[in-house]
């Protein structure tokens, strides 16, 4: 069983992103039982488990949303240092404002629905401190197009727009300032097929094109293969297996995990 | 020994109608706001003997601030003889004894609803707004305890935000009076909604202004000489009401923030907002000496 992930896979470096040991109850519910992971820059992470397994509570973590009871999370980053679980609110906000991006499976907790889309790119662009209207334009508009929504809808509420839209909405806001990390927790689900391997091509073209350290949650073991890395399975808070997504998925060692992909073949 | 010589004669003690503790409290927020411009500070807004609404808060400022020397002038969106502005001068000169006055120049203390008189007020002078809604947050923020917290974090993208949309939508800055403005390069506030006209006058300016609203229960202040910046994107300049090119029916004054008046026949004809101003007006073109002081404003455009 590989349960080691500090061997590099695509570049010899260190690792962008280290979280030991992380665990979280909500009263008698244990979300998460000491989960430990660590990305190398430029690497994709999946996250696969059944629901309830605590996927995304614990990429809620990694985005300083949630404080867990114990556990560590460093990011190799100029100007970050120590352990990002004891930053206060401050500090998170400004560093999730500008090296984090996330996509939320539920747009409604990413976007305003009633703002326009580009307002909701520009969002990010004001809390960084841009103040040109001409350029929060020009920027919103290049995030939106590097994520493939139609720009002459630009100005329209996320409202109006159908989930696949929605979801590049999120998209272009998170990559909108180059994050350092991109968390996406269910990216495609909800989706209709061909509308979910649109947004699998966006994401995987984004990958190769700006090498986005990313973490991607699904509970669709298509999509993490497709896009990952490394794969992390998740159970009941813990992670029961860990390694190179080929190696996962060509010959899992726990049952859970043998059980998911054969399930899924 | 008699009760008599035991207790002294009474002899009236205070004045302002507010009991020394209220405005002792109110004081003391007042100095507080004045060492941190622009942030709200709560303050036990106690009952006056007018509706909330109505001014009550600008009402308590003015009771803490007055004594039988102050004079005192007090104007509803420019007016000084709406009967708003008229029964609160009375009874501050009632309570008080102070003396009144129409006149800008003249007065001590100007308690104001929604404008800044046009004649530029010196260092000696204190401004009080009555504001309806004193944060500048509540559009993007409903929930106050979040507000606080956003203000506390200089936490502004929401209501830049506001500003990116308004300029998609209609092509320009809607927002018309309470232009949210940043004090001192920190906080955010809402000028009472004075109109974008009178913004500019606040930014470094020689009086003290002091803000309450007496329904919210809280102040803020711009003390002098104080940056007041309204949120305006680099390349979309700040826009005061297209005034500069009115003139005044009454008074033949120009240049100034002017009140609308619709006719019969479907046309506007315009009266200076400011009327004591215009007052003035008429009686230096009737050949009286009257003083008028410098205006903030000339031909509509800023002086200084
Ligand atoms: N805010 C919360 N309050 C209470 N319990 C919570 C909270 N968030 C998550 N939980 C619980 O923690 C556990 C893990 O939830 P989480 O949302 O992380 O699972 P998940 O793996 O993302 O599931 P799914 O695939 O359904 O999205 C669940 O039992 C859930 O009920
Ligand atoms: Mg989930």
């Amino acid at each position: 069983m590989s349960l080691t992930m500090d061997e590099p896979t695509l570049v010899t470096t260190r690792p962008l992103l280290t979280a030991r040991d992380v665990s979280k109850a909500y009263g008698p519910v244990q979300a998460l039982r000491g989960v430990s992971a660590t990305v190398y820059p430029g690497e994709v992470l999946g996250i696969v488990g059944e629901s309830g397994s605590g996927k995304s509570t614990f990429l809620r973590a990694l985005n300083l949303e949630e404080t867990p009871d114990t556990g560590s999370y460093t990011l190799d980053l100029p100007d970050v240092q120590g352990n990002l679980f004891d930053l206060d609110r401050y500090a998170r906000r400004m560093l999730c404002a500008t090296r984090i991006g996330i996509v939320y499976q539920n747009p409604h907790l990413g976007l305003l629905m009633s703002h326009s889309s580009s307002g909701n790119v520009a969002e990010r662009l004001l809390v960084a401190g841009e103040r040109r209207f001409a350029v929060l334009r020009d920027k919103a508009q290049r995030a939106l197009e590097a994520s493939e929504f139609p720009t002459e809808r630009m100005d329209a509420p996320p409202a109006e727009l159908s989930g696949g839209m929605q979801q590049r909405v999120q998209l272009a806001k998170a990559i909108a300032l180059e994050p350092a990390l991109l968390l996406l927790d269910e990216p495609t689900t909800g989706l209709d097929v061909s509308v979910q391997a649109l947004v699998l091509d966006t994401l995987k073209r984004l990958q190769q094109e700006r090498r986005i350290t990313m973490v991607i949650v699904s509970h669709d073991l298509g999509v993490i293969r497709t896009l990952s890395d490394r794969v992390m399975v998740m159970r009941r808070g813990e992670v029961v297996e860990q390694g190179l997504a080929d190696q996962v998925f060509q010959d899992p060692q726990h049952a859970y995990t043998q059980q998911l992909v054969h399930a899924k073949l | 020994m008699t009760l008599q010589s035991l207790t002294r004669a009474w002899e009236p003690m205070s004045y302002g109608f507010l009991d020394a503790s209220a405005k002792r409290e109110i004081r003391r927020k007042m100095l507080k706001a004045i060492a941190v411009p622009g942030c709200q500070v709560p303050y036990a807004s106690r009952e006056v003997p007018m509706a909330r609404g109505w001014g009550t808060g600008g009402l308590q400022i003015s009771c803490t601030l007055i004594n039988p020397r102050t004079r005192i002038k007090v104007i509803d969106q420019g007016a000084d003889d709406s009967v708003n502005a008229a029964s609160i001068r009375k009874f501050l000169a009632r309570v008080s004894g102070a003396p009144t006055t129409n006149d800008a120049l003249e007065a001590d203390l100007i308690q104001s609803r929604h404008r800044v008189p046009e004649e530029v007020l010196r260092e000696d002078q204190v401004l009080v707004l009555q504001v309806p809604n004193p944060e500048p947050l509540r559009p993007v923020q409903p929930n106050m305890s979040i507000a606080r917290q956003m203000h506390a974090d200089a936490d502004y993208g929401r209501m830049w935000l506001q500003l990116y949309e308004q300029i998609v939508r209609s092509g320009r800055v809607m927002q018309g009076a309470s232009y949210p403005s940043l004090v001192n390069g920190r906080f955010v506030m809402t000028p009472s909604p004075i109109p974008r006209w009178d913004v500019p006058k606040l930014h470094m300016a020689r009086h003290l202004t002091i803000l309450s609203a007496g329904r919210e229960k809280r102040l803020h202040v711009v003390p002098p000489f104080t940056r007041v910046e309204p949120l305006v994107f680099d390349d979309v300049p700040y826009r005061v009401e297209d005034h500069g090119g009115l003139t005044c029916q009454r008074s033949g004054a120009r240049g100034y923030f002017m009140n609308e008046i619709p006719q019969d026949d479907g046309s506007s004809i315009h009266e200076v907002s400011d009327s004591d101003l215009g007052v003035k007006t008429i009686r230096r073109r009737e050949g009286e000496a009257v003083a008028i002081g410098a205006t903030w404003y000339e031909n509509g455009e800023m002086t200084s």
